[in-house]
């Protein structure tokens, strides 16, 4: 019976988030948009969570790995490289357009190494310390990307890279709209379903390695990691690949980001961006599927869908308050009380075989 | 010679601000085991009360020379701050205090977001100019330059170092605050009250950033919402690089701080040939910091602590 229930459940929520794109494209776009963008929150999240979550590393520099992504996919599949050396222009008289199947293993790739080499020397490093690293590896990454636009002209500086071509496969611009049998599916519809799909098969991965031998053994490190160390973990190379895998995560993300929007700036990839993603793994239930999904959802929708709302309330206080400053007011209540209220998130894990943790002094 | 002269003592004054800004995080630290996220905010936040506090003792009392006026503005921004910070601590931190080590953090990540935005609606978004309340003439050091501000911000800082050194190690308070940094646990069997002890820190660690704030509004003239971000961010770096929960530590690592940023920020374009500009110079801290701390992995300063998981 209750396996049947699940099975419903399961069913009822697929359809619901097949269909509900073509319902919301009926409102405008713009809200598909929210929706698109929302899922790649919830990639991102699914990323981070295997560091923060698993192996409780607090990474917060985590979006420096969604920019190389990005920028990797960016790079290889705008006029901007070709633009700039005459080499590759006679090369690529057309430009730059390296096919999807090769930008983007190469971005997530090259996001997974930096996240190996990020990983190295920060092992011996614990808590606060591997945050404030992390961090600096971000501000770092986001520093040079503002200004490599000299003496070379790589990444174009401050003003970013635009004319980004749009994702392609089997012969399908997710660029442009399609029309299937009178019913037209918008850009951004499309792109949707692409993102559902990476984030259905991310879940996926995620919950495998959960109940896998690697997935146990993150988890022994993040609990105690001298302990899982004399259990014959070998805590290195399980922290570098959490960190890769992680990585990974984010530079698909961010190949995917750069795709869909056809425009990247360094702007994008603030420290405050990090922080965010932080955020929705802890606020939704850290080191869990479904809260951190919805974690991700609640803090990437929420302002998009206050922005639409804030309009009245802020013709009810007569203009004083502008729609952006309102969101970000409601976004910091709502942290700082879903954080007083419940302390472990919003959707924790469920806690078994952690009887110890009660009795035991905690610091 | 005199640009390297000039480099440091630009760096110093610099550094004494990260480092009065990293005592607080650096305390909160050493007893909770807390970033408090939303420090650079009660800078931000004593900056900004003593702009209007300058603002409106310039009308009320002319006839007031400068420097009483900026005493006067920042005595009242540490009594805000101070205040600020004590119901930061109870609303925000206290009730979380046995929660997962994460959650406080979160909160204090929103409370950072929640300051800023009540400044933004407070004080507007603009950028204020801070008054130059201080002669401005600067004075020649052996071929360098140094304002009368950054000599204040320089005696400030000694000041403030003295006062909380005495403060922590020959009062009943600082002496109940090293026991609960040691073991909140038994500090509390030995009849201390934990509570407000850490009530006192966070008052205290406020009162530094305030000063700090306004110094820092007093060197650059401009004030605005977003200006705690930067020096919290480089002072919880200094704090690290000093090692943290380490009083020293949070000064050494100030000071060092501001010079590797100066002195590196001088220097990086002749070093490089004209590759790397200045504008490399907010990088030049995080490497530095990283370097160090994977060569030392509990900072300059830090001792060894056993792991608490």
């Amino acid at each position: 019976m209750k396996a049947q229930h699940r099975l419903t459940a399961i069913l009822l929520a697929a359809a619901g988030l097949l269909i509900m794109p073509l319902i919301l494209q009926g409102f405008g776009n713009a809200w598909v948009r929210i929706a698109d963008m929302a899922l790649l929150y919830v990639l991102l999240a699914l990323g981070l969570n295997i560091v923060v979550g698993y192996a409780g590393l607090l990474d917060l520099g985590y979006v420096a790995f969604f920019a190389i992504g990005a920028y990797m996919f960016g790079l290889l599949a705008s006029p901007h490289l070709s633009d700039t050396f005459a080499a590759l222009a006679a090369a690529f008289p057309h430009g730059l357009h390296t096919p999807l199947w090769l930008a983007l293993p190469l971005g997530a790739a090259l996001a997974g190494f930096f996240g190996v080499l990020l990983g190295a020397p920060t092992l011996r490093l614990r808590g606060d310390y591997l945050a404030i690293v992390t961090l600096g590896f971000g501000e770092i990454i986001r520093v040079f990307l503002n200004n490599l636009d000299q003496p070379v002209n790589l990444t174009n500086g401050p003003k970013g890279l635009g004319q980004i071509d749009s994702i392609k496969v089997f012969g399908l611009d997710l660029g442009k709209k399609l029309s299937v049998g009178g019913f037209e599916l918008a850009s951004v519809t499309l792109y949707y379903y692409l993102f559902l799909l990476l984030v259905v098969v991310s879940v996926i991965i995620c919950h495998r390695l959960e109940l896998s031998r690697i997935g146990r053994a993150w988890m022994a490190i993040r609990e105690d990691e001298t302990a899982a160390k004399s259990m014959g973990i070998n805590t290195r190379n399980l922290k570098l690949l959490a960190f890769g895998m992680g990585a990974t995560f984010g530079g698909v993300s961010g190949a995917m980001f750069a795709a869909f929007q056809g425009f990247i700036s360094p702007e994008s990839f603030s420290l405050m961006e990090s922080v965010m993603i932080v955020a929705m793994v802890v606020l939704g239930g850290i080191g869990h599927l479904p809260g951190v999904i919805l974690g991700a959802v609640l803090l990437a929708a929420l302002p998009e869908v206050l922005r639409y709302v804030a309009g009245p309330l802020q013709a009810m206080t007569g203009g004083r308050l502008d729609a952006s400053i309102l969101r970000q007011l409601l976004i910091a209540l709502a942290m700082i009380s879903i954080m007083l209220l419940r302390p472990h998130g919003l959707w924790p894990a469920p806690t078994h075989g952690k009887s110890l943790r009660k009795k035991g002094s905690h610091s | 010679m005199d640009i390297l002269l000039q480099q440091i003592i630009n760096g110093l004054v610099l550094g004494s601000m990260y480092a009065l800004v990293a005592l607080g995080y650096t305390m909160v630290y050493g007893i909770i085991n807390l970033i408090n996220f939303a420090h650079g905010e009660v800078l931000m936040v004593g900056a900004l009360t003593s702009w209007t506090v300058i603002g409106l003792m310039q009308d009320a009392t002319p006839w007031a020379p400068g420097w009483l006026i900026l005493l006067l503005s920042m005595l009242i921004a540490c009594v805000v701050a101070g205040t600020l910070n004590f119901v930061i601590e109870k609303v925000a931190y206290r009730p979380l205090r046995n929660s997962p080590k994460l959650a406080p953090l979160i909160t204090a990540i929103g409370m950072s977001i929640l300051l800023q935005t009540l400044a933004m609606i407070l004080w507007k978004p603009n950028y204020k100019s801070y008054p130059t309340l201080l002669p401005s003439t600067p004075i020649h050091v052996g071929g360098a330059l140094i304002t009368p501000t950054q000599i204040l911000i320089l005696g400030l800082t000694a000041l403030s170092l003295a006062v909380l050194m005495w403060l922590v190690h020959a009062t009943k308070l600082g002496r109940a605050m090293r026991a609960t940094s040691e073991n909140p646990r038994v500090a509390a069997l030995m009849g201390v009250q934990p509570d407000r002890v850490i009530s006192a820190t966070f008052v205290i660690g406020a009162v530094l950033a305030a000063i700090a704030g306004v110094m820092w509004a007093a060197n650059y003239g401009t004030v605005q919402h977003s200006m705690g971000f930067l020096p919290g961010l480089k002072a919880f770096t200094a704090a690290v690089f000093g090692g943290i929960g380490n009083l020293g530590g949070a000064v050494v690592g100030g000071l060092l701080l501001g010079l590797i940023e100066s002195i590196g920020a001088g220097y990086i374009g002749d070093l490089t040939g004209g590759v790397l500009g200045s504008n490399y110079a907010d990088i030049f801290a995080f490497i530095v910091l990283i370097v160090v701390l994977t060569l030392r992995p509990s900072g300059l300063l830090g001792e060894r602590v056993a792991d608490r998981a």
